[in-house]
């Protein structure tokens, strides 16, 4: 992987002022800025805020919402949910899984797509459905998820 | 003022400083220092015996004091407190109300009645013990006995850690080696070592005897860390398990640390790379 820019989680620290007490504060404004946490961002935090690296690990895998593997620029959700499961939704999961390139859990190496399969997006009417970044799709063939690829930057 | 006046002062000074000192000899199981030497006076009764204790003490160190033993599994005079096993628990009542607290952590309050051995209090302490059995189950006989704790009424984990901290405290605070520390939460929670920085601290820690194996209560923890063990190679993994090394929760570990580099985790975040 190529080294990361820690220029924003500068910022970030600098517009906390290095306090070390607002340390879940300034994680979740790098998550937001990095989407995930890698280690090289949690040693620059560490060093920054003064404090030891098994902290930060502490508090990051405490909350669930820190993500300390690699994130997608854009997230997939499939539903695997009932109503899309009788509706097709496992052979919409092999579609994409095609298009992509890779399994539920896992993130393209060029951290374009992060895959994941959820139980209900609540639009079951819409079935089989997937959310691709925040946008809900429904039943998507191979030609469609292959121009989501395409687009995608 | 006259030099008197002042002499006058200064032994009064003196007398009280000696009082302070005094009482932190007087009858102790462990030094007690007040927190300011002039800390204001607190009046409670513990067991029904009144004691006087200062401002910013603990129940536990009051009752100390006094000679009274409430048991604990997660404190260390020495390390910052934690409050987390609860095993020291007591009663707290103060007019009509009474709750159960960590002594601990708790401070002494003016007025308060404390039970250290009430039927709430043994109620409270035998799930505790109950709990702490299902990690580990060599819990003190005399104890379980005491309080009637019986095994098997939680799903027993046996990695013998019961999350006291202690370890991790000891070689922050103590140490200041940074080589442990907790990672995940809940049922997934876990001590974990930082190969990285151990293999650098630990061999010279307390002359190769392991500061940390020293305050772990269970008696369990390995004469040295796995760490560095074979299936890596020479990459150290960011983070291993302290006390179980299946290859689940290596992986698990690994995981939960983001360690993406690792080949375990890579395949399952990024695909043939
Ligand atoms: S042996 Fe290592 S991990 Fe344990 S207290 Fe010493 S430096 Fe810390
Ligand atoms: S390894 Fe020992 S000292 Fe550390 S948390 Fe577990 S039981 Fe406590
Ligand atoms: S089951 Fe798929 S949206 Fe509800
Ligand atoms: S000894 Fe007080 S909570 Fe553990």
């Amino acid at each position: 992987m190529e080294q990361q820019d820690l220029s924003k989680v500068d910022e970030i620290i600098d517009k906390y002022e290095s306090n070390s007490e607002s340390l879940i504060q300034i994680l979740l404004d790098v998550q937001n800025e990095y989407r995930w946490l890698s280690r090289p961002i949690l040693s620059q935090v560490c060093e920054r805020l003064d404090i030891p690296m098994t902290h930060a690990y502490h508090i990051a895998t405490f909350y669930k919402h820190f993500s300390l593997l690699p994130q997608g620029r854009h997230p997939i959700s499939v539903c695997l949910g009932t109503a899309c499961h009788v509706r097709g939704a496992t052979r919409l999961l092999d579609r994409v899984v095609q298009a992509i390139g890779i399994e539920p859990g896992q993130t393209t190496p060029d951290e374009k797509f992060t895959l994941n399969t959820v139980n209900c997006l609540g639009c079951c009417a819409l079935g089989p459905a997937l959310v691709v970044d925040g946008e809900y799709r429904s039943n998507l063939n191979a030609k469609e998820l292959a121009d989501i690829v395409a687009s995608a930057d | 003022m006259s030099t008197e006046e002042r002499e006058k002062q200064n032994s009064s000074e003196r007398q009280t400083r000696r009082a302070v000192s005094d009482r932190r000899v007087e009858g102790v199981t462990q030094p007690i220092a007040p927190a300011v030497e002039a800390a204001r006076q607190v009046e409670l009764t513990i067991n029904g015996q009144a004691v006087e204790a200062w401002e910013g003490m603990t129940l536990l160190q009051a009752a100390q004091s006094v000679g009274i033993s409430i048991p604990t599994l997660c404190h260390h005079k020495e390390l910052s407190t934690y409050g987390a096993c609860r095993l020291c628990s007591v009663e707290v009542i103060r007019g009509r109300r009474s709750r159960i607290v960590a002594s601990c952590i708790y401070p002494v309050e003016d007025g308060i009645e404390v039970l250290t051995e009430s039927e709430k209090v043994a109620k409270h302490r035998k799930i505790i013990l109950e709990l702490i059995q299902a990690r580990w189950p060599w819990v003190d006989k005399e104890l379980l006995e005491k309080y009637g704790a019986q095994p098997g009424r939680f799903e027993e984990k046996t990695d013998f850690c019961i999350l006291c901290g202690l370890c991790v405290r000891y070689c922050t605070e103590v140490k200041k080696a940074n080589c442990l520390g907790f990672v995940g939460r809940g049922a997934e929670r876990q001590i974990v070592i930082y190969p990285e920085r151990a293999i650098e601290m630990c061999p010279t820690c307390e002359g190769g005897n392991m500061g940390c194996r020293s305050v772990c209560p269970t008696g369990t923890m390995p004469n040295e860390f796995a760490h560095t063990g074979p299936r890596f190679g020479k990459k150290l993994p960011l983070a291993y398990p302290v006390k179980s090394y299946s290859e689940d929760n290596v992986r698990e570990v690994l995981h939960t640390v983001g360690d993406w580099r690792m080949p375990w985790v890579r395949s399952q975040t990024m695909p043939g790379k």
